[in-house]
């Protein structure tokens, strides 16, 4: 167990450099930044509500997610394969767990550190008014947790092809459908074609349903479960992509 | 002795083709064993299976005694390996992703910086340590993987093609960096360069089609050849009959052949039954019959002919 952390973290922080060796990080920091801001301001009107919350701020956290999760995600696997270093990587005396974990948690400490960044719209609404610092603080801990989710979706799908591109199409279409699987366009589809369980099961797969149920400030532990769940089931398909597609 | 690299019966299929179909070695301290075949026998894929990279379909690969898929990590802690191609991270420097690769290893800090400084002193990356990896010359690549599998001293090292694309010099600094690095370890070096095998290999393993066609020293390959040892000379062509008949009803000789006729002299070729030279009693009888001869000599087979001679039969 100590030895499985050690090596993680050792891997961990590699990843977490290269992806600043490129400049990937500033672009991607840069832009995650001023587009969550812009979405707060133009879209979300943060100003003309009136109100001292950050509602408008987060509500399109997970569609920003759908382009900016996979590409962080995409190069995980798919750069390892296309440069052979896979076959390094596996012949140290790392175990494909540490390997694993180790990749997601250097690409979800990035994300949060993106995330981390959008500090000065807490300022803002706290100098403006009176929020419910609560509701704001479970409000990022789901948004965390919608990107640790795409993220570890993104890396097994990674996994899978040492295409970056076709990762990143693939990943940003599962993701979509995962987003969009709880809203009426989708269900009314679904419900001419299949019985009404399928629909269901579908609408709680929606991860729109539970980031909403989060960013109300309802912290409840089935919606943490299940983004847990997804990231963990996520996470052994990615184990069994790396081992079983070592050599394609 | 117990050998510290071992594979048996090694199998593995790609589709409906049998890249590796049944091979077994073993390689004890103090060998380098130089492995052979054409492109797409199935050498790298071997390696790949004696490393734990790829899980064989069949058979068992250990490495200083612990099976690669059973026990990978103490099985990996005494290997060093260089894959084909030298892969590394390329955006990061020499200096960073050998410390990366000390870290993993399990060594403490100060034990890694001295480890990553001998590894760059030995591969000669002294001058590139703060370039990053992907800005080097193929040469240099080489080299940053050939450091990274030396660096924590591993009783097993195994090198797929390490002198693939290095100018000439290179190459003898990395023959050199084996043969120094032999005495104490168990080697497999594959490579198509023959003069390799001869100039660092203490015994050869040539395989095509996924089976071992051959397996001994570099001498040993050489008395495959048919002309090993065979005596040539030259003599007039009005003499060629009664010398082709006198070295025919020689004892130590399994036939003659006609190579070529030039302006009035006929070349000659005595195969011997034995890989060994006939030389001596050859040159004794064309002296009893007083044959003039213009010229004589004895072949060496060359080790590309046996290659040759040795996957290209198997294949027909």
């Amino acid at each position: 167990m100590r030895d499985t952390l050690r090596n993680a973290y050792i891997i961990a922080k590699r990843e977490f450099a290269a992806y600043f060796a490129t400049p990937l990080a500033a672009v991607f920091l840069t832009i995650f930044v001023a587009a969550t801001g812009a979405f707060a301001f133009y879209i979300g009107g943060f100003f003309e509500r009136g109100q001292a919350n950050l509602d408008s701020f987060f509500a399109y956290h997970p569609w920003l997610y759908l382009l900016l999760v996979p590409a962080v995600a995409m190069r995980l696997w798919a750069e390892e394969r296309k440069s052979g270093t896979i076959e390094l990587l596996m012949t140290l005396p790392v175990s494909p767990t540490e390997a694993i974990l180790g990749k997601f948690a250097a690409a979800w400490a990035f994300i949060g550190l993106a995330l981390a960044l959008t500090f000065p719209i807490w300022i803002t609404v706290n100098v403006l008014g009176d929020p419910d610092n609560g509701v704001i603080l479970a409000s990022y801990l789901g948004s965390f947790l919608v990107a640790g989710a795409f993220l570890a979706i993104g890396a097994f799908i990674s996994a899978l092809t040492r295409n970056q591109v076709i990762a990143f199409i693939l990943s940003a279409t599962v993701c979509f459908l995962l987003v969009t699987s709880g809203m009426e366009l989708v269900q009314n589809t679904l419900r001419l074609w299949t019985p009404r369980i399928v629909a269901d099961a579908v609408s709680s797969m929606s991860f729109l349903t539970h980031y909403e149920e989060i960013t109300r400030g309802v912290l409840r532990l089935d919606s943490i479960v299940f983004f847990v769940s997804v990231i963990a089931f996520a996470l052994f398909a990615n184990a069994i992509a790396v081992g079983q597609r070592k050599s394609a | 002795m117990t050998p510290l690299i071992e594979a048996k019966d090694l199998r593995k299929t790609f589709g409906a083709i049998a890249a590796v179909d049944g091979i077994s070695l073993a390689v004890g301290k103090g060998e380098v064993l130089g492995f052979l075949g054409p492109n797409g026998a199935g050498k790298s894929t071997t390696m790949k299976m004696i490393t734990g990279f790829l899980e064989p379909d069949s058979g068992t690969a250990t490495i200083c005694g612990a099976d690669v898929q059973d026990r990978p990590k103490a099985a990996k802690a005494k290997l060093g390996y260089l894959p084909e191609g030298a892969p590394a991270y390329g955006d990061m420097t020499p200096g960073a992703f050998l410390a990366f690769i000390a870290e993993i290893r399990g060594y403490d800090a100060r034990a890694a910086k001295a480890r990553v400084s001998a590894a760059i002193s030995r591969a000669g990356l002294g001058a590139v340590v703060d370039q990053r990896i992907e800005t080097l010359s193929k040469g240099f690549k080489r080299r940053v993987g050939l450091a990274q599998a030396i660096l924590h001293d591993p009783p097993v090292l195994i090198m797929d093609e390490p002198t693939d694309g290095l100018d000439p010099n290179q190459k003898h600094h990395v023959r050199e960096l084996i043969r120094e690095m032999a005495p104490h370890k168990a080697i497999i070096v594959s490579t198509h360069i023959l003069e390799e095998v001869e100039a660092v290999c203490t015994r050869a393993v040539i395989i095509n089609r996924g089976r071992i066609v051959a397996d001994g020293t570099a001498e040993d390959l050489l008395r495959r050849a048919r002309n090993h040892g065979a005596v040539s000379i030259k003599v007039r062509e009005a003499d060629a009959a009664r010398a082709a008949a006198a070295l025919s009803a020689m004892a130590e000789i399994a036939g003659v052949e006609t190579l070529e006729k030039a302006d009035g002299h006929v070349r000659l070729r005595a195969l011997p039954k034995t890989p060994v030279s006939s030389a001596g009693p050859v040159g004794e009888l064309l002296r009893r019959e007083s044959l003039p001869v213009e010229e004589i000599y004895v072949e060496h087979a060359r080790l590309d002919e046996v290659f040759r001679e040795i996957t290209m039969s198997a294949q027909a």
